[in-house]
Parts: C-alpha cells; structure tokens; sequence
C-alpha cells in the first residue's frame, strides 16, 4: 500500500506511468478525497447512494504513517 | 452517521449489469478484446446513437447497490476496483478522446447504458469534441519545506512565563504567516495556468494521511491542455514552481480528462474556452 501512495513522476511527460491512489481517487469520484463526512454517489439506476467514508478513513489510519509522528 | 439509501430503488435484480468505464466515438472490437475490465474479463461494446459505451460485465452480488455500499468503504476493494477502472478509461484515452465514467457508474442492464447514450448524446458528443486533442494534467503544490508549519525549535522548559508566551506567539505568527504565503502562491500559481489551459479546476486538497506529504497541500489543480500547447505548459510549471520558492510544485498526467466532463460542474471551475 505504502508503495501504492507514492507519488507519480513526469520525467517523460507523454507517458503514462502508473499513478499515486489518491489522486487517482481525486477523480474517478470526481469529489476527491475528503478525510472526513460521507460521499454521495450516484449511481445509476440505483439512484443516490450515500457512502460512508468513516472505514475507508479508519483503512487509512491503519496504514504506517509516512513520517516520523511528532 | 450510517449508511443511508436516499430513494429506495424496487426493481426485480437481474444476475449482472454493466459496469460504465466510458464513452467513445467508436471502438474496435478487437482492440477491447485485449483491455482486461473489473474482474479482468475483457471490456465490451455497447453500441447506441452513434457511440459506444465501454463496460464491464458486473455480477450484480458484487456490484449491485448494497454490496457496492460495503464494498467501496473497503480501502482494497476501492484500490482494485479504481484500478481497474483506471486501467480500461486509460487504454482507451491512448486511442483517442474518451468521456470517463464516475467510478462505480453501474447499469442494471445493456439497454439502460443504450438509453442512457441515446438521452445524453449531444452532451457526449460535445464533450467528446471538446476534449480531442487535449489531455489532463496535474498540479500539486505544497507548501515549501523551508516554510514553518510548526513549532521550529522546542520551546525549552525553562521558558519563563511571558518570554515563553512571547516566543510561542513568534511561532505561531511565522506559521500563520507562511500559510498565508503559500495559499497566495497557489492562487496566482493556478491562476497562471488557467490562462495557458482550456479549463482548470481545484480539486481539495489531499489529506497528508492519504499522501504522505511531508508538508500540507495547499493547491490540487487540475488542467486541460491541448497537447500542442503541452511543452508550454509544463515550461510553465516549471517557471512557476522557481517564482514561488514558498510552495513546491508537482505535476501528474497525462490523465484522461476525469476532471472537465462533471454533468454539474462545481462553482470552483472556471473554463475559459476557446470559443
């Protein structure tokens, strides 16, 4: 996961290379990331679904912290 | 607060429907054979009003309303499935323009994504023509690392009543002080490159737990470009991030362009057409 989370480079600015989770998720939910309160997707033909994002936080939480707390 | 379905949807549950990875003008039926779609099984066509809809076959036990509300607060499950989604929008962005679909867009059925074409199809072919030629790009910026975010020095033990408020107080005013610099900074950093962009927006920035920045973000753009124009905009980027030692830039990309095709765009768009 650590791994999944590092950044992305542009070196070579016309390839595709493989991308950081996060901003991935900026997009593809089109509301980025926010740490905290729920998501509201709408997904279709089920209607507005409302997504708590209280485990994914907790996921997160769980992972080794990328810097020295302090 | 829990999970909540807003309107209840009641409707008999077919076996699997159609998971929505994007719309194209046209797709070879060949060149999908070999994009591997949710569960690695190759995309397919749904053809409608003169476009295509590529989709993934989805086991509606799976992908259907309430598995996907457990399943997308699982931090694994999301990754793959982002992934995955990312994986098919991206092949097809190499071969031309595509309108990507909102993670976890989920059709019941084929027909509902051919209806769904056919009722939205001068939109998608605006878009679809607004975005040839062009790619997405990303800009992070950071605050500098030279920037004091914290308590720089320990505040000694010693420190006597009103030398330790005193330098307290210096410290938090440096602080609040370079905060306000680099949210300037990113101001005028996205401002420069909206004007060398089709369209920009800002997305919010990330959580340091989630990006394992050192500093705090403090500008997460994102911008269209024409690609003629690209070797301009990351000269840009580059002239920027020198202008402003108080943020520190970073660029992503290309993305197909998650960021400009919102049904509702958000009032922090701003677009500045070319027409």
């Amino acid at each position: 996961m650590t791994s999944a989370l590092a950044p992305s480079s542009a070196d070579d600015p016309l390839a595709y290379r493989p991308v950081a989770l996060v901003d991935l998720l900026d997009r593809v939910l089109a509301t980025g990331v926010v740490i905290s309160g729920d998501l509201t997707l709408a997904i279709a033909d089920v209607d507005l679904v409302r997504i708590s994002l209280r485990a994914l936080v907790a996921s997160v939480g769980a992972l080794p912290p990328p810097e020295h707390a302090g | 607060m829990s999970s909540t379905v807003e309107v209840a949807a009641d409707r008999p549950a077919p076996v699997a429907g159609a998971w929505l990875h994007g719309v194209v003008r046209d797709a070879d039926p060949a060149a999908l054979a070999v994009i591997a779609g949710m569960d690695g099984a190759p995309v397919r066509a749904v053809s409608a009003a003169g476009l295509v809809a590529v989709v993934s076959t989805a086991p509606l036990d799976e992908y259907g309303e309430q598995p996907l509300r457990r399943n997308l607060e699982d931090l694994a499950w999301l990754e793959r499935a982002a992934r995955a989604h990312h994986g098919v929008v991206e092949a097809l962005a190499r071969r031309g323009p595509v309108v990507p679909a909102r993670l976890a867009t989920v059709h019941t059925d084929d027909e509902r994504v051919a209806g769904s074409l056919a009722a939205r199809r001068a939109e998608l072919v605006a878009t679809l023509d607004r975005l040839t030629g062009r790619g997405e790009w990303g800009v992070k910026g950071y605050l500098g690392p030279g920037v004091a975010t914290a308590s720089a020095e320990p505040v000694g033990a010693g420190g006597v009543g009103t030398a330790y408020l005193r330098r307290r107080r210096a410290q938090l005013t440096a602080r609040e002080e370079g905060q306000q610099a680099a949210t300037a900074a990113a101001d005028a950093v996205h401002a420069a490159l909206c004007e060398l962009a089709v369209a920009g927006r800002r997305h919010a920035p990330q959580d340091r737990r989630l990006s394992g920045a050192s500093t705090p973000m403090v500008l997460n753009g994102a911008y269209l470009v024409d690609l003629v124009a690209l070797s301009g905009f990351t000269d840009l980027v580059d002239a920027l991030g020198a202008r402003h030692p108080e943020i520190r830039l970073e660029l992503t990309g290309p993305w197909p362009a998650y960021s400009f095709v919102a049904e509702r765009p958000e009032p922090a768009l701003t677009v500045r057409e070319p027409w």
